[in-house]
């Protein structure tokens, strides 16, 4: 449900529009939906609306968790290895 | 692309995998209902079933706003187009959605009717602005992703005065269908249907927030983890699923922490509630009537409500007999359990909602799954 | 030119119902028009039916009718669309293209600078190709009942002796190769749809095949299969293969080469490249031993710089097309059902 893809604010138009670039793609897109973007925010497209800033911590958090689990894993694995 | 390729990495999914192995209990099995559909798509699409282990099985859920459209509301919508000679506008996932008698809106506009596919409501006020000797009407459909975009198409459209403009409005409450869910009788009281954990909607959850959830998880003692559409952010949702499970626990927790906040977007909230308002009953596909799970417009706005300015006969609407959305769209079956899945039904021939959308259980299963019964076929005959 | 004072459409600058008639207004437009730009030795004959002298060895035709909404796109038009894609369909049986037929299908209206616009595009691909349009056809219809153009090309070929290519030589075990990153044409073509205008750098692929397979035929005449992907993409004409051969295949997702901007552009829009059309690639199938020399082969030839092996041919009596995903899950790759429609879901 709900198609939506992250793109990179690259100007800010007047009445509550933007253009955002996702690679070197460009299209025109409401922000009336959105507070207080700036250039180079990333924000989420649905149906030529931007729907809610991307935070790029948060981003990187989740990242770290998920290299987390496999570095678990791989501690894991050297225990076990050890064990034997 | 930034936000995208991450969350689609091949050795981080790898890693995820042999996590979820290591977590997975083999006395239990784990049923994670996926409610939206763009989860069904991701789970096919990227095949990630093949990195779970085997007690990891999705069931999945009634989240797709195409599916779930009662044929009545969708046989209404040809028939505004078809007698009252408007500009029917509609996003392009509807066109091809059966009705009645098989009748879908790529059909009707075969047959003359003016039917244009937008991509946006943007869009749809253009034409208005354009075509200002005709009514044109925006077939709005979607949950709370979609609904704030339809928001402020009808605001902008009273601003502007545009009067030729109008809103056939179908939007649609997720945390009302999961409630609905979570107490039929086949969840509580059959348990026909096992469900030991949801992933969350994620971009619906972009715009309500967590918070919503909270309620499910307390009420029904089920955990929830609001989790993203990428591959890995499902992977990632279902070890976190999976590790409340083990622990016992049932709370609401956020992967896609990226977008998805506790409050939500209030400004898209405030929108929204300024415009719409909540209907009483609605029907929905599979799930029948669900009380106050849907929006209509408000009478601040009433110029711009379809409803009010076309009148709709009373009409007799009826599914193919066999077809099993209903059931598959409560997850009480697979679309391989219902008779027409790839025999009478498929994708070049959809018989109903589920086999359209590309993020419906049957198309998903048949357009990338059908090895899994070749698989299982050779399996048997292997056997055999 | 001097214009006929029977000729309105000329003084309108559009196309008339007189420019069908069969009248002097009609070949009046063929001789400035069509004759002026397409000129070669045999279309200057004037012959209602061209005359050429016979080849030895088998004969390859092919007929293709285009239509196709914009008629300008980014990287080309339908003038030159309407020579490389029944080229290509005559190359894709491993022949040298001979010559083309064309026949036109004008609507009432058309302003006539479009149409010396496609001519000339045609003329200029025509040249480029070495493969002249030997006779042609201009009927008109009323207004409203076109679109513009439509522009129907046939193609002549001869096949090399010893060349024997052919969906039934498709077998398992044989690999596939593809000659370049796949929905450059589709996604420049959406580009310019109306109510999805998005602005990209990138072009159609639209280009004439056949000196690639010439290069690629002279260092591997076992070539098994070759076709080109168009309408429908790659999963298209790998599932109208396996059909056709009684074959699976298996492709590897992270080897098939897609522009970052096609991949944006079909995120944006939720379309699958490998349901996105082409319109200069080739896919061909042929034995293990020869897929390196002729991956070389490909990649030195300015139409194949890109060419990847992207998997291989299987056996399986449900002829399914799949594919191990980026993240290494596997899925079918089917057909697209219906037109391509963008989605919100």
């Amino acid at each position: 449900m709900c198609l939506a893809i992250p793109a990179k604010v690259t100007q800010l138009l007047d009445d509550a529009m933007a253009i955002v670039a996702l690679e070197g793609i460009r299209k025109k897109i409401s922000i009336a939906l959105v507070e207080d973007l700036s250039v180079g925010d990333y924000v989420l497209v649905h149906v030529g609306y931007a729907l809610h800033k991307v935070s790029p911590e948060e981003a990187n958090r989740t990242l770290a968790l998920m290299a987390e689990v496999g570095v678990l894993q791989e501690e894991l694995d050297d225990i076990e290895e050890a064990s034997r | 692309m930034k936000y995208v390729d991450e969350f689609r990495d091949r050795d981080l999914a790898k890693s995820i995998a042999l996590g979820i192995r290591q977590e997975a209990d083999p006395g239990r099995t784990y049923n994670l209902m996926e409610f939206c559909g763009g989860h069904t798509h991701a789970i096919f699409r990227y095949g990630v079933k093949d990195l779970m282990p085997e007690n990891v099985r999705f069931v999945h859920g009634p989240g797709c706003p195409v599916c779930v459209l009662s044929v009545r509301r969708l046989d209404d919508a040809v028939e505004i187009a078809e007698r009252h000679n408007v500009i029917l506008c509609t996003y392009g996932d509807m066109m091809r959605v059966p009705g009645t008698k098989q009748r879908s809106l790529i059909k009707a506009k075969a047959a003359g009717a003016d039917i244009r596919m937008v991509y946006s409501t943007m869009d749809a006020l253009k034409i208005a602005r354009d075509n200002t000797g005709r009514q044109v009407v925006f077939f709005a459909i979607g949950f709370e992703t979609t609904t704030p975009p339809t928001a402020v198409a009808i605001i902008q459209a009273q601003k502007e005065g545009l009067s030729n403009f109008s809103v056939f409005c179908n939007h649609v409450l997720t945390p009302s269908a999961i409630g609905h869910i979570l107490a039929s009788p086949e969840v509580r009281d059959l348990g026909t249907v096992r469900i030991d954990g949801f992933l969350g909607p994620s971009h619906v959850s972009s715009v309500i927030g967590s918070e919503p959830y909270e309620f499910f998880a307390e009420e029904f003692g089920k955990p929830v983890v609001i989790a993203g559409f990428e591959p890995l952010d499902v992977m990632q949702s279902t070890l976190m699923l999976m590790r409340q499970i083990n622990e016992g626990r049932h709370e609401v927790e956020n992967e896609y922490t990226r977008v998805v906040s506790r409050e939500g977007n209030l400004k898209a909230q405030n929108l929204v509630s300024q415009v719409f308002e909540l209907r009483q009953s609605f029907e929905w596909r599979g799930l029948g009537k669900v009380p106050y799970s849907a929006l209509k417009i408000r009478k601040d706005f009433a110029e711009f409500d379809a409803e009010k300015r076309f009148e709709v006969t009373e009409k007799v609407s009826r599914e193919v007999k066999s077809c099993e959305c209903p059931a598959i769209l409560r997850g009480v079956k697979k679309p391989t359990d219902c008779k027409l899945f790839g025999t009478v039904c498929t994708p070049d021939n959809p018989m109903g909602s589920c086999m359209v959308s590309s993020e419906g259980a049957c198309a998903a299963y048949w357009t990338y799954g059908r090895y899994r019964d070749k698989a299982r076929s050779s399996r048997q005959e292997a056997a055999a | 030119m001097t214009v006929a004072p029977s000729d309105p459409g000329r003084r309108n600058g559009t196309v008339d119902m007189v420019h069908g008639g069969g009248g002097r207004a009609m070949a009046e437009l063929i001789k400035d028009l069509f004759q002026r730009h397409l000129s070669n030795p045999i279309l200057d004959q004037g012959h209602d039916a061209a005359l050429l002298e016979a080849e030895p060895g088998k004969l390859v035709v092919s007929t293709d009718g285009h239509v196709i909404s914009p008629l300008f796109f980014p990287g080309g038009d339908i003038g030159s669309l309407s020579v490389h894609g029944t080229l290509n369909d005559v190359a894709m049986a491993g022949a040298r293209p001979l010559c083309l037929t064309a026949g036109f299908i004008l609507e009432e209206g058309f302003p006539l600078a479009d149409l010396e616009r496609i001519v000339m595009s045609m003329a200029s691909a025509a040249s480029q190709t070495g493969v002249p349009v030997v006779t042609g056809d201009t009927k008109v219809v009323e207004k409203g009942k076109g679109d513009g153009v439509f522009i129907t090309t046939t193609g002549l070929g001869v096949v090399p002796h010893g060349v024997e290519i052919s969906v039934a030589r498709a077998k398992p075990g044989q690999a596939i190769l593809l000659s370049g990153s796949i929905g450059d044409h589709g996604v420049a073509i959406l580009s310019k749809r109306e109510n999805l205008e998005f602005e990209t750098e990138i072009l159609s692929d639209c280009a004439a095949l056949h000196t690639l397979v010439a290069d690629m035929v002279a260092a591997a005449p076992d070539i098994a299969v070759l076709r080109d992907p168009t309408r429908g993409g790659l999963a298209a004409t790998l599932n109208e293969l396996a059909r056709a051969a009684g074959v699976g295949m298996h492709l590897d997702e992270t080897a098939i080469p897609v522009k970052d901007d096609v991949s944006a552009a079909c995120e944006l829009l939720g379309l699958d490249p490998l349901h996105v059309a082409n319109e200069g690639k080739l896919v061909c199938l042929c034995e293990q031993a020869d897929a390196g020399k002729l991956l070389s082969v490909m990649q030195a030839h300015p139409l194949g710089r890109d060419a990847a092996i992207i998997g291989r041919v299987t056996e399986d009596e449900a002829r399914l097309v799949e594919m191990e995903t980026e993240i290494g899950g596997l899925r079918v790759v089917d057909w697209l059902s219906g037109e391509q429609l963008p989605r919100i879901c």
